[in-house]
């Protein structure tokens, strides 16, 4: 399948720093539709057909979020961007925002107008800061231009910490407080920030909103796979010849994005979706990128033969006990006693139950843990040890027996 | 510590605190103990509250630091892309090792989780500017430039 621009349609084509360049592209048709043509209830039926599912990682359907929150009776209703995409090798909404703004403008206030919210919030990740003037320089313009009819959007930006892309911590840290995730229920559609009905969508998400209002649900549910309707923006880099951004149908295969677009040479393992997400052998190839396959946020890394299994492995674990808010148990003490019994894989002292071990823990991670951090941590680890188990039995001490 | 003069910002609503404590490190480069002190008592709330938060977000920092500070990213994609050749040129050019900060106040150097420029690998920021596709060669110059 060739590359398909959707959700990058105006990337490289308008001026970020033009709100004039923007309505030459059909800017901001989409809102006027819906806004004159149609109620709130139809522009959520409109994205619920679409089949449109969240970018961000986790692919909940977008419609049915939005509402989740219309229909939870609140005096006020928030949205929110996520513009924190602090995945291991992601990068794809850097390049959204540093060529399209105004997209995610249109996008969120359309968001605004489903769920009835007034306010919405954009939360920048603070590594991202050389960004804030553009984009609050988006949203400016458009108000200026009276453009968001009252829709008010203020920018918050975060302060370094990964843990904040996960919704209930982003929610947290814009209330000033340390990003630590809640407990649900209630879930954000119904209790979210300041306690109100709140949505929260991925940058890429509300950047295919507008072309699905203006173009419908048929023209964009005719794109992808039975359950992965449209394109997804993928981010590639690691040991590949050409690393970037690529747009593809989803249901693509690897295949394509890795070696064909990114000219991906020996490469022998691959991260899908950064240190939360999954990992595939090359003979995988072949595998389609989806939602019912594996996709994640889209951060794709390769390795190539070169490369060492436990050391990608190690350094994956070593990033998310950095990263843990630390507010439940199984995710603080879990990574670190991942960690501890990683480090005797790489020194070659490990033992033959050090295996047993880790999958144990990992059921305890998976079941137990909070939020989705310490949930996928022990993904790198799972993955690796059914896809390169000759890594880890290669640095087993081995014991003689004695008879 | 020894100044009087208050530098936090005076009461707000309860949700601006992260707001407030990165307006002080904007403005005094750190977040000094009297500054929290001043905060917990304008917001009302305890002191460890305050410190809590500070403490929570890598790019708050209670300690004081250098006028320039040089972010290097250590994951995986710079990994790939040999950061540590970075890390090695900065610590020749400036004398110091991460997590450390020159005699004369000009840098802090220290090592930082992802900072999204993987297709530009390896990448740093300085203070908040973005400097990619770096090689050890290229370090003198960029650093020159930060006074």
């Amino acid at each position: 399948m060739p590359q398909e621009r959707v959700a990058l349609k105006n990337c490289g084509v308008i001026n970020p720093e033009d709100v004039g360049s923007y309505l030459k592209q059909e800017g901001f048709k989409a809102l006027g539709k819906a806004r004159q043509e149609m109620t709130p209830e139809t522009v959520i039926a409109e994205v619920k057909a679409s089949g449109l599912r969240g970018r961000g990682g986790a692919g909940f359907p977008c419609g049915l979020k939005w509402e989740g929150a219309r229909r939870t009776p609140s005096d006020a209703k928030y949205v929110i961007c996520n513009a924190d995409e602090g995945e291991v090798g992601t990068f794809k909404d850097r390049y959204i925002l540093e060529n399209d703004p105004f997209t995610l403008v249109e996008g969120l206030a359309i968001a605004g107008y489903a769920v009835g919210a007034g306010k919405g919030y954009i939360y920048l990740r603070a590594e991202y800061h050389y960004l804030l003037d553009l984009l609050a320089k988006a949203v400016n313009q458009a108000k200026e231009a009276e453009l968001l009819a009252g829709f008010d959007i203020e920018i918050r930006e975060g302060a370094g910490a990964y843990v904040c892309g996960e919704e209930s911590a982003l929610m947290e840290s814009i209330e000033g407080k340390r990003g630590e995730a809640r407990y649900r229920p209630p879930f954000p559609t119904v209790a979210g920030l300041w306690n109100k009905p709140t949505t929260i969508n991925n940058v890429e998400t509300l950047m295919n909103i507008p072309q699905i209002i203006l173009n419908g649900a048929d023209w964009f549910n005719q794109m992808g796979t039975e359950r992965s309707k449209g394109t997804k923006v993928f981010s590639v880099s690691g040991d590949v010849a050409c690393p970037g951004v690529y747009e593809l149908v989803l249901g693509s295969p690897l295949r394509e994005l890795v070696e064909d677009l990114a000219q991906a040479k020996e490469a022998n393992l691959i991260q899908i979706g950064g240190a939360t997400g999954r990992v595939v052998s090359w003979e995988m190839m072949g595998t389609p990128l989806a939602f019912e396959t594996i996709l994640g946020a889209g951060a794709i890394t390769v390795f190539d033969k070169s490369r060492d299994v436990i050391d990608i492995v190690y350094q994956t674990m070593e990033f998310l006990a950095e990263e843990s808010c630390g507010k439940c148990t199984p995710c603080r003490q879990g990574t670190e006693a991942m960690l501890y019994i990683l480090e005797k894989f790489r020194q070659g002292e490990a033992v033959s139950r050090d295996v047993k071990d880790m999958e144990d823990l990992s059921d305890v991670m998976m079941i137990s843990s909070l939020c989705g951090l310490g949930q996928a941590a022990p993904n790198v680890v799972m993955d690796t040890l059914k896809y390169f188990p000759d890594a880890y039995q290669c640095r087993i001490k081995e014991t003689k027996v004695v008879r | 510590m020894s100044k009087s003069k208050k530098v936090a910002t005076q009461r707000r609503s309860p949700g601006e605190l992260l707001l407030a404590l990165k307006e002080v490190q904007a403005k005094t480069g750190y977040v000094s103990e009297q500054a929290m002190v001043e905060l917990a008592s304008s917001f009302g709330i305890p002191l460890h509250d305050v410190y809590g938060v500070a403490s929570f977000y890598s790019f708050l920092t209670t300690r004081p630091v250098g006028r320039n500070v040089i972010k290097v990213c250590k994951s995986l994609p710079c990994y790939l892309k040999n950061y540590q050749s970075i890390v090695e040129a900065i610590e020749r050019e400036i004398g110091i090792k991460p997590g450390e900060t020159t005699s004369d106040g000009r840098f802090s150097f220290e090592l930082v989780n992802c900072i999204g420029l993987c297709d530009q690998a390896p990448a740093i920021l300085i203070n908040d500017d973005p400097h990619v596709n770096l090689t050890p060669g290229k370090i003198a110059k960029i650093l020159e430039g930060y006074k």
